[in-house]
């Protein structure tokens, strides 16, 4: 088990993705960052501040950046291109495809304001597919951290990590999970309560939910497992499959349409020998506007909806 | 000026390169003869005469780069490396042959030479970018070569590549246009109209140069021409599709279609007597 805590301090992980690029960036000289004209907002700005010479902002056309961060890769740079989640993978899509993913480069897209709780913005903003876009993508890995910790964990590890990545985080202050750096690892799962009854499996923003969710099983007598999973893939099959067999039922949370996500990797998992499974994520619909906190209650992405779905689950 | 003997020898490696393709596309029985018969006079001055590389090292860090963003020429540049000697040129003849290396469109994991895998069209000009940009970063002299075709600067992303090429004053990026007017729908500029086209990337911050781009000896002066003033080049080739073999010259019909075993065996023979001619 890795320790996790729940309080109410939070950190936001732009913050941390650009503490942890400068840190890189001074350990390593071939490490380049690109930008789509929202460098403060994805926080690659700092990153630009103290290396100049090092940062590009190649303005508002993000195809031709996945396509200059493959041409810098095939020359040995370690790249990080940074825009919204939902410009990063929909409308890149096949730059990605060709550019990065077909002929294995270091790029690593590092997507920001993914999910429903991008909040006012709208729809055209909650980006809720990326993780299926790129799941798809023969070549590449697909990781949604939790907190700002694993967040800075994250950024090294996958500088290091031959082949494309794409890294999805959000807009809002994230409750901190982990007290202490080192967890993270490319492909791995981490249980972070241990139970029998139901194993919650989640990633991202839905892993302090899931944790909540936890305690409030608890108080009904209910023993869950919590599983949190960074790396959607390649996922940590057999973590998955243990889960399974152990509490013979599951819940994937994620903050992501229900098809192509996390929900769909783990149901692919234990497809051979399925428990019951209910899969928490938008259910298929766009967005809309709203506060974060609000749009995450009325679309379901909450640790009361994990618990009622629990309930319903053991129930059966 | 160059001396005979050199506009000779590349004249003969522009001939191989279009036997190859007629070669391999036909016993492929798939591909894209027009597109790279257009292209074999500018291959054959960059590899064996313009670029700096090495086909004993492929990756050498300083070697000149080409991005071959119009992949479908891909026969074109495959006979180039081979009889550059980055791979046997028997291997030619397995194009797009399972389990054997050359894919249909330049793949450069599988083959050594290419430098980036490219087919979807469009985005060979910002791996350019990208590479022009790491030469100034890390303080190398290479200079990337990118060639385009002609239908594909209907694509977006050509432009926002052309854009930032500019904007990051990358003079060690040449863009060639393969300009021969033809694409798999129709003529360029009934489909899509591209033209004024030195006027639009001039606009864009590019230097522009035209020139006839199967007088190997314009090609050589031009590259020779391109200054490092702190502008990308493209070079306008205009070019004939389907050059070098009479019933593919300018004919939309040879774009993506290989030939019968007939026009196979007339193509080679034209192909073979031009040799001639030349060894005189």
């Amino acid at each position: 088990m890795v320790s996790a805590i729940l309080t109410d301090k939070k950190r936001n992980l732009r913050d941390a993705y650009s503490s942890a690029l400068i840190e890189l960036g001074h350990k390593n000289p071939d490490v380049v960052v690109l930008d789509a004209d929202l460098a403060l907002s994805t926080k690659t700005k700092r990153f630009g501040t103290v290396f100049p010479d090092r940062f590009f902002d190649m303005g508002i056309a993000e195809a031709n950046m996945m396509g200059v961060a493959a041409g810098l890769a095939t020359c040995g740079k370690i790249v990080f291109a940074s825009t919204f989640a939902v410009f990063a993978t929909g409308r890149c899509y096949d730059a990605i495809r060709q550019s990065i993913a077909y002929p294995e480069l270091n790029v690593n897209i590092v997507a920001t304001h993914a999910g429903i709780s991008v909040g006012g913005d709208g729809a055209s903003h909650q980006m809720l597919e990326d993780i299926a876009l790129m799941r798809v993508l023969p070549n590449m890995t697909v990781i949604a951290p939790a907190d700002a910790t694993e967040m800075e964990d994250v950024v090294p590890a996958i500088a290091e990590h031959e082949g494309p990545c794409y890294v999805r985080i959000g807009r809002e202050d994230a409750p901190i999970i982990f007290e202490t750096h080192g967890a993270f690892e490319i492909g791995k799962g981490y249980v972070l309560r241990d139970g029998s009854d139901v194993a919650i499996i989640a990633t991202g923003t839905m892993t302090a939910e899931a944790l909540k969710a936890y305690d409030l099983l608890k108080e009904e007598g209910i023993d869950a497992k919590v599983i949190h999973m960074p790396t959607i893939k390649p996922l940590d099959e057999e973590l998955v499959r243990e889960a399974a067999e152990e509490t013979g039922r599951i819940i994937t949370c994620e903050e992501h349409s229900i098809i192509g996500g996390l929900g769909d990797a783990v149901a692919m998992a234990i497809a051979k020998k399925p428990v019951p499974m209910v899969r928490i994520g938008v259910n298929d619909v766009f967005g809309e506007s709203g506060n974060a906190r609000e749009l995450m209650e009325k679309y379901g992405l909450t640790a009361e909806n994990i618990v009622a779905k629990a309930k319903e689950l053991i129930e059966k | 000026m160059h001396d005979e003997k050199l506009i000779k020898e590349l004249k003969r490696k522009a001939l191989q390169i279009r036997k190859w393709v007629i070669e391999s596309i036909y016993r492929a029985g798939s591909g894209h003869p027009g597109g790279s018969l257009s292209i074999a006079d500018i291959l054959a001055c960059l590899y064996f005469h313009e670029m700096r590389h090495d086909p004993k090292n492929p990756k050498w860090p300083d070697r000149d780069r080409l991005v071959l963003s119009k992949g479908h020429a891909a026969p074109a540049l495959y006979a180039a490396l081979a009889l550059a000697g980055y791979f046997p040129v028997e291997e030619l003849k397995n194009l797009r042959k399972i389990g054997h290396f050359l894919q249909g469109h330049p793949c450069m994991k599988k083959v050594p030479g290419v430098d980036m895998s490219t087919g979807s069209l469009g985005q060979g000009l910002s791996v350019a970018v990208g590479m022009a940009l790491a030469g100034k970063l890390d303080k190398r002299d290479y200079r990337v070569f990118v060639i385009l075709g002609d239908g594909e600067v209907q694509e977006g992303q050509i432009w926002e590549a052309a854009n930032a090429a500019s904007h990051y004053k990358l003079d060690n990026l040449i863009a060639i246009l393969d300009r021969n007017k033809l694409q798999i729908d129709g003529p360029t500029e009934e489909i899509m109209h591209t033209e004024p086209l030195a006027m639009r990337w001039k606009a864009f911050g590019w230097d522009v140069i035209e020139i006839d781009g199967h007088d190997i000896e314009e090609i050589l002066d031009t590259f020779h021409e391109i200054k490092l003033n702190e502008k990308p080049t493209i070079i306008i080739a205009h070019t004939i599709k389907g050059k070098g073999v009479s019933f593919m010259e300018g004919t939309l019909s040879f774009h993506g279609k290989p030939p019968s075993h007939e026009q196979y065996i007339r193509a080679m023979s034209e192909l073979e007597q031009e040799e001639r001619e030349l060894n005189g």
